[in-house]
């Protein structure tokens, strides 16, 4: 994967967004390095602020996001039981840098999330930073800078974006 | 409200131990209207932190109870509320959400205005008489009352209202157990989550001073959190208490397994944690004496100040406000409260245990979001299954956390605003 192209990213990302889809979240999370971080910071942050100093919505490490994938798939995750039904649009996908074992990579997404009757739309950036294995990539960090104001009306964060 | 309505909002018999509170309070658009007039008009509404603009200049736009208000802090330092609307044809004069400034212009028609909302100049001056800028007309109009508690900021629409201080009632004290944490004082922490629920607002009231839901509800929660404090030697509830504090206000006190940032260490903090979380407690000692120190660092506190200001002291400090946009949706912004003598250390541990539970993306709000809405959806049923039930714990000598007299507080203020006596309304009666 030295060479990484954009298509290999692609085909990454939409193989990522097709586990989520298909709720094959324990699947998913074998995506991600052992010292990954998933982060979802407020909207009236800068995009590169520090989940340290600053309240966000989501700053997992990677045992949190274990115990958020473990959490989705029980059904006393009332807010997704039964699971909501999602579909993710990714695009936009460019390469920004490249690093030693590693690569700086955006995409635009759109996520509809359908539960009880009512659909709701989550929209912005994410942007990842891809560790480069000999076969594929792994995710060392996905951030997604949602756009819009607040979560309104989504109102929750319960699906992964 | 005219006199004909088809049921009571209350139904409350202390000797039968029952109250009920009617579900057309959650659905009923007339409901919602009057409480505007009656519940929103006629309180005080917190508006922001003062530490959220430390500096002259400073300015938040915020909208409280569907008014659009300027917060600044004026070149001489004084916090100021303003009715974001341009005294000359009614503009928005702020379109902005917070920033540093050292006036604000109008941009329809180009009038100034001071941080203090005065009016400073105008295009065109010549054509206005002579004292024209020293009316008070002429000035950006401040919110009827706007009165800072321990740098907790509330306004009134009601000019005759009382005073903050005894508006506050006992919440007072606990705002004091709350802010003598530290004596260097607290910030609200950057990044605000500001959210959503499709259910009625005093939903998300009852939910936040619910002690009873926490083991079903949270059951994910707990789970997770078994597994970082090793063992729940102090067991959730633990001497746990609710208590009516006055006008509406109530509070839980109790004690739990989760980590404090003040001050009770876990074993999931490990060793650095350890002394760190010492050294804030034998400080609180120091300050407060063992017992006040005991109970701040060591009790959890969920204070509801009425109408829709809660003050959370549980794994971490928040501060959530929460206003009806519609008889089932509201929209709600959070914050975080931290010391601000908070090593690094602490504050990551501190905002990393907020978002474990708290929060739109947490592992715990999400779950409480999804009652509220459920709620919402069984009122559905409100003509035919006319009464939620409140009376958990009535007739007790002392209530416990996990009953529900907080409830009952609230909506016992809440009936006496929305229905005044004598007025020939609905009030609370006898079953």
């Amino acid at each position: 994967m030295q060479s990484a192209n954009r298509t290999e990213v692609e085909d990454f990302l939409f193989n990522e967004a097709e586990l989520l889809d298909q709720w094959r979240l324990p699947e998913w999370l074998t995506l991600f390095t052992d010292d990954a971080r998933y982060e979802v910071p407020c909207t009236d942050l800068p995009a590169d602020a520090s989940s340290d100093v600053n309240l966000f919505y989501i700053a997992d490490d990677r045992a949190r996001l274990g115990e958020r994938v473990k959490r989705l798939m029980k059904r006393t995750a009332h807010a997704e039981f039964p699971h909501s039904k999602t579909s993710r649009i990714v695009g936009n996908v460019r390469i920004h840098a490249r690093h030693e074992d590693e690569i700086d990579v955006t995409s635009v997404f759109q996520t509809l999330r359908t539960k009880d009757g009512v659909t709701d739309l989550y929209f912005g950036t994410n942007k990842y930073r891809l560790a480069l294995r000999d076969d594929s990539f792994r995710i060392r960090e996905k951030r997604c800078l949602l756009g819009g104001e607040g979560l309104r009306p989504s109102g929750r964060i319960s699906i992964v974006l | 409200m005219n006199a004909e309505q088809p049921q009571p909002a209350l139904l409350v018999d202390p000797a039968e131990r029952i109250f009920k509170v009617a579900r057309r309070n959650f659905v009923d658009p007339e409901i919602f209207r009057a409480e505007k007039e009656m519940i929103f008009d006629r309180s005080w509404l917190y508006l922001g932190h003062s530490s959220e603009l430390p500096k002259p200049g400073d300015f938040i736009t915020r909208k409280v109870a569907g008014r659009g208000i300027l917060f600044t802090r004026d070149s001489k330092g004084q916090l100021r509320a303003l009715l974001n609307t341009c005294p000359h044809r009614g503009a928005q004069v702020c379109r902005e959400r917070k920033g540093n400034a050292k006036s604000f212009q109008c941009f329809y028609h180009g009038w100034v205005f001071g941080a203090d909302g005065k009016l400073r100049s105008q295009p065109g001056e010549a054509s206005y008489p002579e004292g024209f800028k020293g009316r008070d007309t002429s000035n950006m109009q401040p919110v009827p009352r706007f009165e800072t508690y321990r740098d907790f900021n509330f306004i009134s629409f009601d000019s005759n209202i009382m005073p903050l201080v005894d508006y506050l009632a006992g919440a007072k004290e606990y705002l004091d157990v709350i802010c003598d944490q530290t004596d260097a004082g607290m910030s609200i922490v950057a990044g605000s989550q500001e959210y959503s629920i499709r259910a009625n607002w005093k939903l998300l009231t009852e939910n936040s001073i619910d002690g009873y839901h926490a083991a079903t509800t949270h059951a994910t929660y707990f789970d997770i959190l078994m597994s970082s404090t090793d063992n729940l030697a102090t067991g959730m509830g633990a001497g746990g208490y609710g208590y009516d504090l006055g006008n509406g206000h109530a509070v839980l006190e109790y004690g739990a397994p989760w980590g404090r940032p003040v001050a009770q260490w876990i074993p999931g903090w490990g060793e650095a944690g350890k002394s760190e979380i010492g050294r804030i407690y034998d400080n609180l000692v120091a300050r407060h004496g063992q017992e006040r120190a005991d109970r701040i660092a060591r009790r959890n506190r969920n204070l509801f100040i009425f109408p829709n200001l809660v003050v959370n002291d549980i794994m971490a400090l928040t501060v959530r406000t929460y206003f009806p946009m519609a008889p089932d949706y509201m929209v709600i912004n959070a914050w975080a409260l931290a010391p601000n003598d908070e090593s690094a250390w602490a504050r990551k541990y501190r905002l990393n245990n907020f978002l474990e539970f708290l929060g739109p993306g947490g592992f715990a709000t999400p779950d409480d979001a999804e009652a509220l809405e459920h709620c919402q959806r069984g009122f559905e049923n409100s003509k035919e299954a006319l009464w939620n039930d409140i009376s958990k714990g009535m007739g007790k000598e002392k209530a416990q956390h996990d009953d529900e007299l907080q409830m009952r507080a609230f909506w016992t203020q809440w009936n006496k605003q929305m229905f005044p006596a004598p007025a020939s309304g609905i009030k609370s009666v006898a079953a």
